[in-house]
């Protein structure tokens, strides 16, 4: 008896260190890799500064108002659109940046980089504002490339509705050429990008469509247009790969080329992740599994998702963005997804590549061991060195609708997420939101890679202080000074800059690739910088993040290292280019050997 | 969720405690392989490995022999089924919280609460920032729930505890209608949640568990009434995880008004 008793005690106690570790180990976990404290200079090198107003940028973002019989859910349906993409249109030397605008009738923005720290809005008078007129949709997004190789960066326009290509005009403005290029009429898409999938030397398009592009969401002929379901939907927007002819017109080579999706994609992104010299191309879907396609050798694409591990787990998959977080040479895949105190904990993914059974690439899910993996309801995040240490950090927007303050929508959301195809996917069911918040005024994440294998989240102490319903986001090296600032679209709210101050004594690289055989944009381009002993690899891209699309050189942040022993390119044609110490603290002009 | 683990075995020729372990491990195969709702066998493993580690040496030092491990592999499946949790550490500390009540939270030889119940309910409310419940559909066709459903209730009534499911799900349906009256909601999204495979562990594994409910039949279906009426009042107070709150609340205070009666 007494023994029984004694055990009791045992048991008991088992039972409550396991409770308190419970606590304990939650708060922990939340509390993990943050600082707050606002020293973020000192402590990481870097802090950033809000400068949207003073530096001419006075954007606000406008929402679309669909069909009347979702305006119980409107905030949740048209919950996208803004948008920013970055190019130096005009050759300048400096970079400017395109931001999309989705109320109808709305205008977009061509900010144009004066060169002085400040912009001027020329989308106007450079024919690129007046594009989300009734009947032809509202914008979502735009990208940046060279189509026709004349060394201008055109200008790609994607939309809940009928996408248009801008020619670049030499810089002096764009002329519409979406019709004489053979584009869909119509497409519901949140993500498109440019890649040259066949390495012939021309851009290539890819447009992911979200919803069905039959679905007109301004005159709805059903309300049974909602995913089928809330992690296994395939009832979304079909997928368009465009090959460029070369004359000017695109033609559609999708399935030819393998590619059936129907899911509800989100984010694309490209990068050779199988060392084969071929961009792959990487969907993250909402409402489900992400899809991996591996480029075999320009000839088709093969869905690869399942056996190299990116799509075990159907998740909201919101962004697609690559980085070097180990210096190693190997480009990871940052996903982002949803996770909500108390409600739902899908957690973001950082897929690290490895050498799984016979040689063959599969990714680990690492982003809980390094701290990047929740982000709230996570929207675009980008890789680059802030704090030009010589490590890829992290910046990552979130919140999904900030309406009414300390409301929530989440009982009802969650009530009908679960429910069955025949409940979730009409619009009808739906509980109505009636002004209620969704993972509203959330904090953002600005993560530092420490370059141990830990980023720490240093947002509050550098100075990202907003909690506006972000959306994407753009790295750009504003003023030409060696660092990366940050642009950040907010859905319905201002395009914020915030611009960065990196404690001196940080060098830094960047480079800027112009192809010849290869796409004059470089788009698919290999750099691998090496200095004091690491590699960090980087390509150049055709969109990248949600919705977004950094600057187009390339930088690398180097420390206190003042020698860089070697650049070495693998420009889209496969050519390969080595550059020995080249000099540091300055832009690189590279161009492609003939 | 020790529910079919304990029943005494009837007509099958076999220990129909196993039954509840086959089914239940039937659905997670089949759920994974068809629609991968696990991210990995390691999270699931370890909420298995603990609570057959735990109910074993617990089961062995206290009552002197080696118990049988069909209710723990239950637990431990449930656990790991249930719990979204991007961290290892949840899937440990709730199967271990959940065997340990067995042991300790007892009154005249019984349990009080269905031990993973006590555990995920425990661990929701005191962790949300790290574990989720299993929140999501099982794929989006009509067969897989058809077919869960269907061997649901057969293994339930092999072992006579389908009047327990069939009322409360009787309740269910009933109390959403009520639901709908009252929020204005359209009466298809308070059925929802039904339709999820959290429902159908919760259905046929938690409130039929024999260990932490009363004896008598009417009373089972009283009770199983009582924590759909409590469920619909967490609901009505948008509390996300409802029904296993409600049982958490209801089931003990049932048994201890059967004791007390007795």
């Amino acid at each position: 008896m007494l023994r029984q008793r004694a055990l009791w005690f045992v048991w008991a106690a088992v039972l409550v260190a396991s409770i308190a570790g419970l606590v304990v180990l939650d708060r922990a976990s939340t509390a993990r890799g943050t600082v707050t404290s606002a020293d973020g200079q000192r402590r990481f090198g870097f802090s950033m500064r809000e400068v949207a107003r003073e530096v001419g940028v006075s954007f606000v973002h406008q929402g679309p108002t669909f069909d009347q019989r979702l305006n119980h859910i409107m905030p949740q349906v048209a919950s996208m659109g803004a948008a920013v993409a970055v190019a130096d249109f005009n050759k300048d030397g400096w970079p400017d940046f395109y931001v999309s605008n989705s109320g109808e009738g709305s205008l977009n923005r061509l900010y144009r980089n004066r060169g002085d720290g400040t912009f001027e809005d020329v989308a106007a008078a450079a024919g690129v504002a007046d594009v989300n007129r009734a009947g032809t949709g509202v914008s979502m997004g735009a990208v940046w490339g060279d189509y026709d190789n004349d060394g201008y960066e055109d200008l790609f326009l994607y939309k809940y509705g009928r996408p248009e290509l801008f020619h670049n005009d030499q810089g002096r403005g764009f002329t519409p050429v979406g019709e004489r290029a053979g584009l869909p009429k119509w497409v519901n898409a949140n993500s498109a990008i440019w890649l040259d999938y066949d390495r012939d030397g021309r851009l290539d398009l890819f447009i992911a469509g979200y919803w069905p592009d039959e679905v007109d969401l301004w005159h709805l002929k059903t309300t049974r247009i909602m995913p089928e379901s809330f992690e296994y939907a395939n009832n979304g927007g079909r997928k368009y790969l465009l090959h460029n002819r070369g004359d000017g017109t695109f033609e559609d080579v999708t399935e030819a080329m393998g590619i059936r999706s129907k899911r509800w994609t989100l984010a694309t992104g490209a990068a050779d992740l199988f060392g084969t010299g071929y961009p792959d191309l990487f969907l993250a879907n909402d409402y489900g599994i992400s899809e991996l396609y591996r480029n075999d050798g320009g000839k088709r694409f093969v869905e690869v998702g399942r056996e190299t591990g990116v799509a075990r787990t159907p998740k909201s998959g919101m962004n697609a963005a690559f980085g070097d977080i180990f210096n190693d040479g190997r480009l990871s895949i940052y996903k982002t997804n949803i996770s909500e105190p108390g409600v739902l904990v899908q957690a973001n993914d950082l897929w690290v590549p490895t050498r799984g059974a016979g040689g063959a690439t599969t990714f680990d899910d690492l982003a809980s061991s390094v701290g990047v993996d929740l982000g709230g309801w996570s929207w675009g995040a980008q890789f680059g060195d802030l704090n030009n240490d010589g490590t890829v950090d992290l910046y990552l927007v979130n919140g999904y609708v900030s309406a009414g303050e300390r409301t929530s929508y989440w009982y009802d959301f969650s009530q009908i997420a679960v429910g069955h195809s025949a409940i979730i996917g009409d619009a009808q069911n739906w509980p109505a939101m009636n002004g209620r918040s969704l993972s509203g005024y959330q904090r953002k994440h600005v993560w530092v890679n420490d370059g141990r294998g830990r980023f720490v989240d240093v947002a509050q102490a550098v100075g990202v202080t907003d909690v506006y319903d972000g959306r994407s986001v753009a790295l750009a090296d504003l003023s030409n000074r060696g660092v990366l600032d940050v642009l950040v679209a907010n859905q319905r709210g201002p395009l914020l800059v915030y611009r960065n101050t990196v404690q001196s004594g940080r060098h830094w690289l960047d480079i800027e690739l112009e192809g010849r055989s290869s796409n004059r944009s470089a788009i698919g381009a290999r750099v691998e910088v090496a200095w004091s002993g690491r590699v960090q690899a980087q390509e150049v891209s055709g969109g990248t993040g949600f919705s977004a699309q950094n600057q187009r050189r390339l930088h690398y942040g180097l420390g206190s290292a003042d020698v860089v022993e070697r650049v070495a390119i693998r420009w889209p044609s496969g050519k390969t280019q080595t550059i020995d110490r080249p000099a540091v603290d300055r832009l690189l002009k590279v161009t492609e050997p003939e | 969720m020790s529910t079919i683990a304990a029943a005494r075995p009837r007509a099958l020729s076999f220990d129909s405690r196993f039954l509840g372990p086959i089914l239940i491990t039937c659905i997670l195969v089949g759920a994974h392989l068809s629609f991968g709702i696990l991210e990995g066998y390691t999270r699931i493993g370890a909420a298995i490995v603990t609570a057959l580690v735990a109910e074993s040496v617990m089961g062995r030092l206290t009552f002197g022999r080696w118990p049988h491990l069909a209710s723990a592999y239950i637990t431990g499946i449930s656990v790991g089924i249930l719990t979204r949790s991007p961290f290892l550490w949840p899937y440990v500390l709730i199967s271990l919280i959940s065997i340990a009540t067995k042991y300790v939270l007892r009154l005249k030889g019984r349990h009080l609460w269905n031990p993973s119940n006590f555990g995920v309910s425990v661990a929701l409310f005191l962790a949300p920032s790290s574990i989720a419940l299993l929140s999501i559909q099982w794929g989006n066709v009509i067969w897989a729930m058809v077919v869960i459903w269907i061997l649901g209730s057969v293994i339930v009534w092999r072992v006579g505890r389908l009047h327990i499911s069939a009322a409360y799900v009787a309740s269910f349906f009933a109390l959403s209608w009520v639901r709908s009256v009252v929020t204005g909601l359209p009466v298809l999204a308070t059925v929802a949640p039904i339709t999820g495979p959290m429902y159908q562990l919760f259905i046929f594994f938690m409130v039929t568990d024999p260990k932490t409910t009363v004896s008598s039949k009417r009373g089972q279906i009283l009770v199983v009434f009582l924590v759909a009426v409590a469920e619909m009042i967490l609901r009505l107070n948008d509390v996300i995880y409802a029904p296993l709150y409600a049982l958490f609340l209801v089931g003990p205070v049932a048994l201890l008004a059967e004791m007390l009666w007795d």
